[in-house]
């Protein structure tokens, strides 16, 4: 009787501990264990994140020139448009979905994701997405030209004639991703609110749950949306149907509303989890509380919300009548107060706390940074006058850069190395770390900061040429752009190097409070050997409060 | 504590995790399907933008959409929702054969439903390319249409589910789903139905 184990009553769900190298084999495996998953995601969308900056390389180079010279001009106009749409769909989307679920269900306190084997389903079409764009570049006409947003009449010219082409391909894989995506975020709702721990409340959750639920809301009612949209373009392409080629009568700027509709809410969907991170690392490495913890969880519902209602300032140049305009510009206008808030609460955070500098704090830090110059330009390109003179110049390329880039990534990274100890069990090396924050901090400033005065001066995107006016500042970027392909190096040494053998981390090396941080390093399969009985709000420092009423059973115990 | 108690927990916790089962996945269908809609209500604003501002919005040659006969799919389709909900309750009180009846019922509805509709097209003297109204008429019945199709597909599995003897003793959700469902496909083809037969 008493040697039924664990693994035969959890029926197909045993697998051995995540994290550990030597079991590398089961990450090729349909596992539907949330932590297999959550590595799944990270390391193959990392793999596109080099493939895209692959791509940015190749942009770089050929504008380091004023003259179109390295490539030919549709091999650059498929670059541009590839490079968007891989680091989008294929990285930014899929490695943030890739932390949610290795932390959502560890942090809730529970076992495993509501469904795992949707999960698992989900992440297998990552891949599938992958592959259908790449086959893009086997096929005649080569891949999409048309820019990551696939705007008609563009989207719709089809030079070859075939059917099978570029731009059917991608119309396929964002569509595939846009199922993998629902799949996701349906799971993650359900996850959130039917599996949390007794005693783990709304209001006990940490921000990254909220922001993860914010986020995935987003999904939910924006993507169908663009699904609607990419229907009626894929059938204009290959049907024979007007719905947006105004030769026929059909309405180009509709498809633009359904794009943006999803596409403007999509960017929260990438910086919401990223706030979370921020707000996760600063109170660990500051030593103090999430400064008003509950305004900053609301905060993101309310920007949930708000992303709804602001698409239209992506067309304020579309022939978008003057009341649109001012509509719009006023709710752009009106995300800045939850999104100010955050940046408030942050700051009050790190404030006179006992500032720890190891790299997740670094990237944090330059992460918010870079995210407050990025709000700065973001409310100029929200206001019509200015928008005007700088849309589709370089200078819409450097905000959103520094979002994706400065922000997004900078968070991806703090992440990856704040929870690197608890998925693996080891501990990185500190000094490889600073040396790739470092090289990825220039070489984001050289890269993207340029490109504001570039884009006042009225260089415009998607070109491969240009005035030799305009040459100085390219240089200067082309420059930033491949020592940020060299900074990958370091990180990717630090993360194989130290999987293997790096010093054993032990639970909790940061000394941080959370349910995740209770549980070994790497988490067993189960997560907990008895759920958490939770008692407090989260980020307790300095308060000397248990978070838990049944700390002892929540591990194994011997016996 | 001794493994046989702790044998015991984990047993009872997983019973508990079963239960945890059923309700995730009817939340988890809601939450889907409150996602589904909003492609719908896509494709409904686009129709009703092409409506409004395009210049020549019916075909050469075409004078509108007969009422009649989708009038009677209508019904059809409405009255097969109550049907359902019927066979759910013979299913809740463990009567096998009333719910087996009433489910095929449902069915044979859906499916009259589709037939209809294929009639309907069949009859038509414009195409999916004859203009924005022939491409919306067609990608909102078709896409709905298809809609019908899953519902019905999954009624017949539900119908031979019932013959698994003790299927539907643990857990209701597939037939939960399975009505949720075709009620969602009812309501917006009311939508459907107004927008594009009773507003021409
Ligand atoms: C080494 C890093 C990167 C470099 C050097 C880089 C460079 C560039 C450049 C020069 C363009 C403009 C191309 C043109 O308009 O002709 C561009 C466009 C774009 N980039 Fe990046 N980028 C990098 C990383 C990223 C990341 C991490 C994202 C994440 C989402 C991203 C998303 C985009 C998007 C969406 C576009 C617009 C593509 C389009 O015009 O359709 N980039 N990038
Ligand atoms: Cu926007």
């Amino acid at each position: 009787m008493a040697n039924i184990s664990v693994e035969e009553l959890s029926g197909n769900r045993a697998q051995p501990y995540p994290g550990a190298p030597d079991n590398w084999k089961r990450f090729f495996t349909f596992s539907t264990d949330h932590k297999v998953i959550g590595i799944q995601y990270i390391v193959t969308s990392f793999v596109f994140f080099l493939i895209g900056g692959l791509f940015a390389m190749i942009i770089r180079g050929e504008l380091i020139t004023p003259e179109a010279n390295l490539v030919d001009r549709t091999i650059y106009n498929a670059m541009f448009t590839m490079h968007g749409s891989v680091m989008l769909f294929l990285w930014s989307f899929p490695v943030l979905v890739g932390l949610a679920n290795y932390l959502v269900p560890l942090m809730i306190g529970a076992r495993d994701m509501a469904f795992p084997r949707l999960n698992a389903a989900a992440f297998w079409m990552v891949p599938v997405v992958g592959l259908l764009m790449m086959s893009s570049f086997f096929v005649p006409g080569g891949p999409s030209q048309s820019g990551w947003w696939a705007y008609p009449p563009v989207s719709l010219q089809n030079p070859t004639g075939n059917l099978i082409n570029g731009q059917v391909l991608w119309l396929l894989a964002v569509a595939i991703s846009g199922v993998s995506s629902i799949m996701g975020a349906v799971n993650f709702v359900t996850t959130i609110f039917k599996m949390r721990a007794p005693g783990m409340t709304f209001f006990r959750m940490p921000a990254f749950v909220w922001t993860v639920l914010a986020a995935q809301l987003i999904q939910l009612f924006g993507l169908p949306a663009l699904t609607a949209g990419a229907v009626m373009l894929l059938l204009d392409i290959v049907a024979g149907t007007s719905f947006f080629r105004p030769e026929n009568g059909g309405n180009p700027i509709l498809y633009q509303h359904f794009f943006w509709f999803y596409s403007h809410p999509a960017v929260y969907v990438l910086a919401l989890p990223v706030f979370g991170i921020f707000s996760e690392i600063f109170p660990v490495y500051a030593r103090k509380p999430l400064f008003g913890y509950r305004v900053v969880a609301v905060s993101s519902l309310i920007i949930t919300g708000l992303s709804a209602i602001v698409w239209v300032h992506h067309m304020y140049a579309s022939g978008t009548p003057g009341w649109m305009r001012m509509l719009f510009m006023f709710t752009t206008m009106s995300i800045s107060v939850p999104t100010g808030i955050k940046i408030f609460a942050w700051t009050a955070t790190v404030f006179r706390g006992k500032l720890r500098l190891d790299t997740p704090m670094l990237f944090a830090l330059a992460g918010v940074v870079n995210f407050v110059f990025a709000g700065i330009t973001g409310i100029m390109l929200g206001s019509v006058p200015v928008d005007i003179h700088v849309n589709n110049t370089y200078f819409v390329v450097g905000h959103f850069h520094y979002v994706v880039y400065g922000t997004v990534v900078f968070g991806i990274y703090a992440a990856l190395y704040h929870w690197f100890p608890k998925m693996t069990g080891r501990m990185y090396y500190e000094g490889l770390g600073k040396v790739h924050f470092w090289l990825t901090w220039l070489g984001t400033t050289l890269n993207f900061l340029p490109m504001h005065p570039v884009g006042l001066m009225g260089m415009p995107r998607r070109v491969a040429s240009y005035d030799p006016e305009f040459a100085f500042w390219n240089v200067l970027a082309s420059l930033g752009g491949f020592l940020l392909g060299l900074s990958t190096l370091p990180f990717i040494l630090n993360m194989v190097s130290s999987w293997i053998q790096g010093e054993k981390a032990g639970n909790n090396p940061w000394r941080a409070i959370g349910l995740e941080w209770l549980i070994s390093s790497p988490p067993p399969v189960e997560n907990f050997e008895q759920l958490p009985i939770v008692i407090a709000e989260p980020y307790g420092y300095g308060k000397d409060e248990p978070l838990v009423s049944n700390l002892a059973e929540l591990s194994e115990s011997p016996g | 504590m001794t493994s046989e108690a702790s044998i015991a927990n984990q047993v009872e916790s997983s019973i508990v995790e079963e239960h945890n089962e059923e309700a995730n996945s009817k939340f988890g269908f809601w939450v889907f399907l409150l996602s589904e809609s909003v492609i719908f209500l896509s494709f409904f604003a686009g129709y009703i933008v092409y409506k409004t501002s395009s210049t020549d919005w019916l075909p050469p040659g075409v004078e509108g959409l007969d009422t009649h006969d989708p009038a009677i799919n209508t019904v059809v389709l409405i009255s097969s929702s109550f049907v359902i909900y019927v066979a759910e309750r013979f299913l809740h009180d463990k009567k096998l054969w009333g719910f087996r009846v009433f489910l095929l019922t449902t069915l044979l509805m859906g499916s009259y439903f589709l037939y209809g509709q294929a009639v309907e097209w069949q009859g038509l003297e414009f195409g999916l390319t004859s203009g924005l109204y022939g491409a919306t008429f067609y990608l909102l019945t078709g896409f709905h249409g298809l809609h019908v199709l899953t519902g019905v597909l999954l009624q017949t599995i539900m119908f031979f589910r019932s013959f698994i003897p003790g299927n539907y003793d643990k857990s209701s959700f597939g037939i939960d789903a399975t009505s949720l469902f075709w009620h969602f496909v009812d309501v917006i083809w009311i939508i459907l139905y107004g927008l594009i037969y009773v507003w021409q």
